[in-house]
């Protein structure tokens, strides 16, 4: 009897089955519906949506002030591609379940140890360049091991590297160099270029000249390929794969065969290697280098993450998001400064901006899961 | 029935930790095209039992059989290599990914040269589609999809169409239609019989006597680490199977004292 109702209610399942069951093999053609439904599932639109709104309220607000010329452009562009350049690995590591907050001493590290490595040792600039990202790796790498082999929040582990590596860069250089500011000579033309210069494109010439863009840091166009290949990596190559469905459910993933221990501590050194970057990156610019902890460079990755449409909770993000979230949060610090609006208003726009892309992720990822029956993780 | 082919055997199993015994002299066959319900409350070592199997634990004593030869398993991944999948309620699957995604993590489909490489989207989605309506879910048409947006059922689907998929042959679900709804649960079910179908050999666990009646074959019911029935289809009526359950306590005579 039991059978016969269980046999039943398989029926009815069937008959429903048939109505729907017409759209088998149509999942090949996209038409308009679901391509425009797809914009919509996607999150990094509204990032992009976000920075277009901010882009024009700065725009009119700043117009007097030069906001859109190309050299008031390259004022926030260079600011934005330091935070651009930490933020995407830090995207990394929050779609992974994990944060990173030990790269505000890692950028001076970054800094101190090639200015050390060339005036202090006489290194060739590219080997300095190189201790520089191997001793950024390394300490990446220690992060790494003691999140995973301890369980211990990714969040206090790196707090505490964090404070570890601030005393080291000043202990170290008072023992080496005897200061906490170091020096860094013009090290050669391609270095100079490829790092820390000011880059200007003009079209033709004199009055008459077309300016493409004016007073761009290296670092902007550093900030530019390194997206393109981090875009690469997550969306493109299966690594990026993992990298979701690390954040997605670890055991699950360790299960599928992820190697997922080994996954998150190469995410923890490129963060850290991307943090050395912007600190050598600053180093060659200004000709010097400080021991001097960012601390604000951490507030300003993450922001730059969350408003890019990367869930705190993991599991999703994209890399244009991110790049989005950064153009905007670039434009709103730095763009200030060409309105008349009060200074000491950036910290409540920004606070805003983060609210609402805070609340704005969330009821993403409500839509996303709303049709599942699963339980909330 | 029983001149199938035995896939898994455990022979005189016992698993202890520490002191504490936690299973004892557990004898069990699965054939292939053969769905084995184990039974039991909570705490009576199911758990213990499926993980011994999926290599998580190692028997203390007694021996696992796999096609008749006698196997250790020092690591999941051995098992699963063996073609053990064992099916969690919604584990295997990614809630923020795309179906397609969801179905390949771990083994991309990859397309281009040398480091170059490409996750090759089209084909994954197809593979992950025709897999799973394959199992008699059509209502997923879009590789795209997120998994997030399947309903539990769906996704227990999925789960369990991918561990075939990647050549399970013996699957354990671990209680696949718990928190599930009547019309979710029988969606599940149905797959479990479509494994069946293909030969595998399924074992299925459940707290509900209902599911396991519509899919088993054969049943086990573990009392305090050890199997106290072991009974083929039709051999037990509702009631008994409820009492067995209970470790041997008279559900009616319980479902009395509840009344007022």
């Amino acid at each position: 009897m039991l059978h016969a109702t269980f046999s039943a209610s398989q029926k009815t399942i069937e008959l429903s089955f048939g109505k729907t069951g017409m759209a088998t093999n149509s999942n090949n053609q996209n038409d308009t519906g679901s391509s425009l439904l797809g914009l919509f599932r996607r999150p990094e639109a509204g990032a992009a949506a976000g920075f277009v709104l901010i882009f024009i309220f700065f725009s009119y607000f700043g117009w007097d002030k030069n906001f859109l010329t190309p050299l008031g452009s390259s004022t926030w562009l260079n600011f934005a591609s330091k935070v651009g350049i930490i933020a995407i690995p830090i995207g990394f590591l929050m779609i992974a379940g994990e944060l990173d907050i030990s790269i505000g001493a890692l950028i001076p590290a970054g800094g101190i140890v090639l200015a050390m490595g060339v005036e202090l040792y006489g290194l060739n600039i590219w080997l300095a360049v190189l201790l520089s990202f191997a001793v950024a790796g390394f300490i990446g790498f220690i992060n790494g091991m003691i999140v995973t082999r301890t369980k211990v929040p990714s969040l206090i582990v790196t707090l505490a590297t964090l404070f570890v590596i601030a005393g080291l860069n000043a202990y170290v250089s008072k023992q080496l160099a005897g200061t906490t500011q170091h020096s860094l000579q013009d090290v050669g033309v391609v270095s100079e270029f490829l790092m820390g210069d000011y880059h200007t494109f003009l079209i033709g010439e004199g009055d008459a000249a077309l300016t493409v863009f004016k007073s761009l840091q290296s670092s902007f166009f550093i900030w530019l390929i390194f997206a393109a290949v981090c875009f690469y990596v997550l969306h493109v190559s299966p690594w990026g794969n993992w990298i979701f469905a690390l954040g997605g459910d670890q055991e699950s993933a360790r299960n599928a065969g992820i190697p997922t221990s080994r996954l998150k501590i190469a995410l923890f050194m490129l963060s850290a290697m991307a943090a050395a970057l912007v600190g050598m990156t600053e180093a060659v610019l200004a000709n010097t280098a400080s021991t001097t902890t960012q601390f604000g460079m951490i507030f300003n990755s993450i922001i730059c993450v969350v408003v890019g449409g990367v869930l705190l909770t993991g599991g999703f993000g994209t890399v244009t998001g991110t790049v989005f979230g950064t153009l905007t949060f670039g434009i709103v610090f730095q763009g200030i400064n060409f309105t008349t609006f009060d200074k000491d208003l950036n910290m409540l726009f920004i606070g805003v901006l983060l609210l609402v892309a805070v609340l704005m992720n969330d009821s993403f990822r409500n839509w996303a899961t709303r049709a599942s029956t699963s339980k909330k993780k | 029935m029983s001149d199938k082919k035995v896939v898994i055997e455990l022979r005189n199993v016992d698993k202890s930790f520490g002191p504490i015994d936690v299973l004892h002299n557990i004898n069990l066959k699965v054939r292939e095209g053969e769905v084995l319900c184990l039974l039991g409350d909570n705490g009576a070592g199911k758990s213990t039992l499926i993980k011994t199997l999926a290599g998580v634990h190692q028997p203390t004593r007694g021996e696992i059989l796999l096609d008749g030869k006698s196997v250790t398993f020092d690591r999941p991944k051995q098992a699963q290599e063996m073609g053990i999948a064992t099916v969690h309620q919604f584990g295997g699957t990614f809630p923020l990914m795309s179906i397609g995604r969801s179905f390949f993590a771990g083994v991309e489909p990859t397309k281009g040269w040398g480091p170059f490489k490409v996750f090759d989207r089209k084909t994954a989605n197809e593979i992950a589609v025709k897999a799973v309506q394959d199992f008699g879910i059509t209502r997923i048409d879009d590789g795209d999809r997120l998994v997030g947006g399947l309903s539990g059922g769906e996704r227990q689907s999925l789960a369990i169409a991918r561990a075939v998929h990647f050549g399970a042959r013996v699957l354990i679900l671990d209680e696949p239609t718990a928190a599930l709804g009547v019309k979710q649960a029988a969606h599940v079910l149905r797959i479990v019989n479509e494994a069946k179908r293909r030969g595998l050999a399924v074992i299925f666990i459940t707290h509900q006597v209902m599911h396991a009646m519509a899919v088993g074959d054969h049943f086990a019911v573990l009392i305090r680490g050890a199997i106290a029935a072991d009974f083929g289809r039709g051999e037990k009526t509702r009631e008994e199977i409820a009492d067995l359950m209970a470790g041997g306590e008279n559900m009616a005579e319980l479902e009395a004292s509840i009344k007022v």
